[in-house]
């Protein structure tokens, strides 16, 4: 199993409970024991993010600059002030504003489905908000956020400068999207599909990343090398074997690669 | 073990459904108050699909349920545990009046440190001047400083038209802009343990400094009185109190002494490094009208006296503002009431619970947090 983590290049998977790893995931365990899990936002999704916050804010500012224009035709000296402070508050007030507004979110972050949360679940504060914003005077040192950037890199849940302060992190809410089992299986006859409680029972044991692993192998299966091939399937079959014992009728016969999509059929296809 | 998946999702979605609306109905209208029963029925629902979270779990095969469930979960785990105040409504006046300066006396030693590294600037900065003359441009790099102090009083004096004639608005929103950007860069700075902020709280001490002894060299001493006085009373501690914000902060960080974890020690001083840099930016607004409107003017124009007496004035109110304003209150909040941060709310700075004042702020503190006991909890809803 380890080998097969090593060729998928998962073997930096890291513990859950270490605060001082790095991880991708943001863990919560609630005093009822309840575990769940928020995927983190790496430093380049949140950087894209940013930009199309600042094309937002771009945009704004020149259509202030048009309203002040014209109001400048009464008073040019108070609309170019209210234009001063209008790009100011534009420039500092505009992430307040939107994560306030909209749970942590800004039109950038809502398009790459990002979103500010607490570092521990709780609900965002205010003043979570402004400082974490207001911090940014920091982070984006010397240019292009390279402070926060760093920061990003370094701390265990990619938290800039800003969101260590105020202890926010950003998460990430990717689309998933059904594995396309048909392509897999092709009208082929499941035999554990016959016992369903025993599927019910592998469904159980079964981690996420257990049937990921299958269903990526099955996936990319073309991409091994024959020998790699057999070997790979032989081990995950025989991992899953481990896992329920199925009846002797119901995997006699059957290859590993034969049993392995198997397996996939019954813990993906739900209907 | 769930053998039916389908049958289970069936069964669970009617209560997943109605956590939703009870969660976006919260998150919608935030002042609004549950009462007992639907308290009870919330935290039912929340265990409800927390226990259902729990099943899927394990399930591989059904990270979209999963997700949502998490969603769920984690929405109503925060609003189930959160004990910090929840308030949305603004009080503008009670904030700046009450909140500010006690938070301000909150955290007198930080303000104290701050002064203290400024006057060392000053000192540095004025013996610099003092000593060494020729180190002004290297001091002070500025156009507007770098002029003879005597030619400019003079060219100041003898001035017949307004310099800033149709642009004193504009002046004064630059000003206030800059002067903003420059305090909360300050306070922000306090992220590098500190130094960063002792930086900025020293430089400008030292151009301070340099500039107040190269004006007294000059003999020029009224003349800067009557120029720096009327805004820089409330400009200077304004920058001083950004500092405070940010050495706050860098105690936090350091948290020399203290047995709070780091997210502990920050969540603690986030409400009041928020009142504080609010509070600069509220001073530096009056700051940027008083130099745009009345600091660049002098005599013969405005007599000097006039202009350091206007300056004596706005010091005394702000030095009673900032030591009085607020402190019954306060001495309320000592006698029991205050939280363990310092803090009397969790939310903002313009902003407390509805219908509580700041003297009962922390007694329904923990209100979002109810536990049903077993024997209150409604009957099980019919899945249908």
């Amino acid at each position: 199993m380890l080998r097969f983590l090593k060729n998928f290049g998962l073997q930096n998977w890291t513990p859950i409970d270490n605060p001082l790893m790095k991880t991708s995931t943001l863990i919560i365990r609630t005093p009822e024991g309840i575990v769940f899990s928020q995927m983190l936002a790496g430093p380049v999704t949140r950087f894209l993010a940013w930009f199309i916050d600042l094309l937002c804010i771009q945009l704004v500012m020149s259509a202030l600059g048009i309203v002040f224009g014209l109001f400048g035709i009464v008073s040019f000296q108070f609309a170019f002030a209210f234009y001063i402070i209008g790009l100011f508050l534009m420039g500092i007030g505009y992430g307040i504003f939107f994560e306030w507004s909209w749970r942590g979110q800004t039109i950038g972050k809502k398009l790459f489905r990002l979103r500010v949360v607490d570092v521990e679940g709780m609900r965002l504060q205010f003043n979570q908000i402004v400082v974490r914003n207001l911090l940014r005077f920091v982070d984006q040192l010397p240019l292009f956020y390279f402070v926060g950037g760093a920061a990003c890199w370094l701390t265990a849940k990619s938290q800039r400068l800003g969101d260590v302060a105020a202890n926010t992190v950003v998460i990430r809410s990717p689309q998933l999207r059904e594995p396309d089992l048909d392509q897999l299986l092709a009208g082929k006859f499941n035999s554990l599909r016959q016992f369903p409680h025993l599927a019910a029972r592998l469904r159980q044991n079964t981690s996420p990343m257990e049937a990921g692993i299958a269903l990526q192998a099955l996936l990319r299966r073309d991409e091994f090398e024959p020998v790699a091939r057999v070997e790979t399937f032989a081990d995950l079959a025989a991992h899953f074997r481990g896992k329920v014992e199925f009846p002797a009728e119901a995997t006699d016969g059957v290859a590993d690669e034969q049993y392995l999509r198997n397996i996939v059929d019954a813990l993906y296809r739900t209907k | 073990m769930i053998v039916d998946l389908q049958r289970f999702i069936a069964n669970e979605r009617p209560f997943w459904t109605e956590l939703e609306k009870m969660l976006n109905h919260i998150e919608g209208e935030p002042n609004a108050r549950m009462s007992l029963q639907q308290l009870q029925l919330f935290h039912l629902l929340y265990e409800r699909t927390a226990a259902g979270l729990a099943k899927i779990t394990t399930f591989s095969a059904e990270p979209e349920i999963r997700r949502y469930l998490e969603n769920l979960v984690s929405r109503a785990y925060g609003e189930i545990h959160e004990t910090r105040e929840k308030q949305r409504r603004i009080f503008p006046v009670q904030w700046f009046f009450t909140t500010l300066p006690q938070t301000f006396r909150r955290h007198v030693r930080a303000f104290h440190l701050s002064l203290a590294i400024t006057i060392v600037g000053c000192l540095f900065g004025g013996g610099a001047i003092a000593f060494d003359p020729a180190s002004k441009s290297v001091l002070m790099p500025f156009p507007g400083l770098m002029q003879d102090p005597v030619k400019r009083v003079q060219e100041e004096e003898k001035a017949t038209h307004d310099r800033l004639k149709g642009y004193k608005a504009t002046f004064a929103a630059d000003l206030m802009t800059h002067n903003t950007k420059v305090a909360i860069f300050t306070l922000a700075l306090g992220m590098t343990w500190g130094f960063g902020t002792i930086l900025m709280l020293f430089y400008n001490g030292v151009i301070l400094g340099a500039v107040a002894v190269d004006y007294m060299r000059a003999g020029e001493t009224k003349f800067l009185l009557g120029w720096l006085m009327p805004h820089g009373v409330i400009e200077i501690p304004s920058i001083l109190i950004a500092g405070q914000a940010g050495l706050i902060l860098a105690m936090a960080i350091i948290g020399y002494g203290s047995r709070h974890s780091l997210r502990a020690r920050l969540r603690a001083v986030a409400q009041d490094v928020m009142t504080l840099i609010f509070g600069v930016a509220v001073l530096l607004v009056w700051a940027g009208f008083i130099e745009s409107f009345l600091s660049q003017y002098h005599e013969p124009v405005i007599p000097y006296d006039l202009k350091i007496a206007f300056g004596c004035v706005e010091l005394i109110l702000l030095i009673l503002f900032l030591s009085r304003s607020g402190r019954r209150k306060a001495d309320a909040l000592k006698s029991g009431v205050e939280t363990p941060t310092g803090t009397s709310n969790g939310m903002g700075p313009f902003v407390r619970a509805a219908g509580s004042s700041p003297s009962t702020a922390g007694k329904d503190a923990c209100r979002c947090g109810v536990t049903v006991p077993e024997e209150l909890r409604p009957p099980k809803l019919d899945a249908h």
